[in-house]
């Protein structure tokens, strides 16, 4: 499993890799609004909490295609689902690979971006900490786009389509919890719901993908 | 471990292919599947792999036992050859690159990146993987595509080492192999057409 793992880190960083896709794109979203919206900086910082949001879920839901896609293509896939690793175990890894590859340098960055968009003091830490608890939920039902679109040419299409009504839930609290924070309000109750998003993407969606992975497999 | 197959019927696309076939796969033993493109050594090697369910039938001894090599050679082309094998025997937890590269002739691109490969390069570590896995039945599916002469006749010694070594393999191909081993030609196990349903019949 950790072979997994080191590999797919170890391509993601090599050429075409697509490392820093989300990132930049990110990077272009976070740059660009500012100028879009004009330099209004109370507008800025009322819409920044979910600016970042969006930006972080589209970056995410950029990279989809490529979890299990390229695998399937060059056929390490089937040799993988022979390899003695149940498919539980590798989509888990692949969730993860694509989370810290993705996810994670969005988490670190964000607050960062966050001046650009004139994001009020107080909110660095809240978004930080629910990009934290929410890119995790994102990767996991990423891979069960993917899994689920896997066997398609130029799937990316039907894959955002399917993941997107998915990511919903997990933008709606993400948001709404950095927004409360950035206001000074109590941030719980988005919290913990992003939270259980989270958790439950993570301990079900895995076995999910699997069986629908075993079917497109055939 | 004997691989047996018994009364197997295999599907591609919801569609009957192979029916009623029946052998075994003891262990010093390689079987050559032979039968014209399209009749379905593919699937069935897909579905004695595991890689999908049988129609009819049961398939014995295969669980955690095959190695198979597909088409495609699963390769990443931007790692190297000693990477790509280093993967695979961490994933099956074995030893042995050394021995894989020097079986197939790639001792002078071990550290070349895979892309840099030509066809039959590519092939040759793609089936070098197979040493790595240490699984003592091999499944192949037409292993000597792009391979010149010489290193068909390598592959074949490769083979026959696994044979000896009490592995056995199933093999798909076209080519003689020079290995002795049992030849089962599948075209007679073709399936039936389906009787077609005329359920929507009514409804046109």
């Amino acid at each position: 499993m950790i072979a997994l793992l080191l590999r797919d880190l170890n391509l993601a960083m090599r050429a075409g890799g697509g490392f820093g896709l989300g990132l930049s794109f990110f990077l272009i979203v976070t740059v660009m609004v500012p100028f879009a919206v004009g330099p209004e900086t109370e507008l800025l910082s009322r819409i920044a909490p979910g600016v970042l949001w969006i930006g972080a879920l589209l970056a995410c839901l950029l990279s989809l295609d490529r979890i299990l896609a390229l695998d399937w293509e060059d056929g390490s896939l089937d040799l993988l689902a022979t390899a003695p690793l149940p498919l539980e175990a590798i989509v888990t890894i692949k969730s993860l690979a694509h989370w810290i590859t993705t996810g994670l340098p969005l988490v670190l960055i964000a607050p960062v971006l966050g001046v650009l968009l004139h994001l009020p003091a107080n909110a660095y830490l809240w978004i930080f900490v629910s990009l934290l608890l929410g890119t995790p939920a994102l990767s996991v039902i990423g891979t069960f786009g993917a899994a689920l679109t896997v066997g398609l040419k130029r799937g990316g299409l039907l894959l955002s389509l399917l993941v997107l009504p998915l990511y919903v839930p997990t933008l709606i609290f993400g948001a709404e919890m950095a927004r409360r924070g950035a206001s000074g309000l109590s941030t719980e109750t988005p919290m913990l719901l992003l939270a259980g998003i989270s958790a439950a993407s993570v301990a079900l969606l895995p076995f999910v993908s699997a069986a629908v992975l075993r079917i497109n497999l055939r | 471990m004997t691989l047996t197959v018994s009364d197997l019927s295999v599907a591609r696309g919801g569609l009957p292919v192979l029916e009623g076939l029946s052998f075994d796969l003891p262990p010093g033993v390689a079987v050559i599947l032979r039968g014209p493109n399209g009749i379905g050594k593919t699937t069935l090697l897909r579905t004695i792999a595991g890689l999908q369910p049988p129609l009819k039938g049961t398939v014995t001894g295969a669980e955690d036992q095959v190695a198979y090599a597909a088409h495609a050679d699963g390769i990443k082309l931007t790692l190297t050859v000693a990477e790509n094998l280093a993967f695979w025997t961490r994933v099956f937890d074995h030893t042995g690159i050394d021995d894989a590269i020097e079986s197939f002739n790639l001792t002078a691109l071990r550290d070349r990146p895979a892309g840099a490969l030509s066809a039959g390069q590519k092939r040759r570590l793609g089936l070098a993987r197979m040493l790595v896995t240490g699984r003592p039945i091999w499944i192949l599916d037409e292993p000597t595509v792009s391979l010149d002469s010489d290193h068909v006749r390598q592959f074949s010694d490769v083979v026959r080492r696994h044979l000896e070594g009490g592995g056995s393999a199933l093999i798909a191909t076209h080519i003689d192999l020079g290995l002795e081993g049992t030849v089962l030609n599948v075209g007679p196990f073709k399936a039936a057409p389906p009787p077609i349903d005329d359920f929507d019949g009514g409804f046109l």
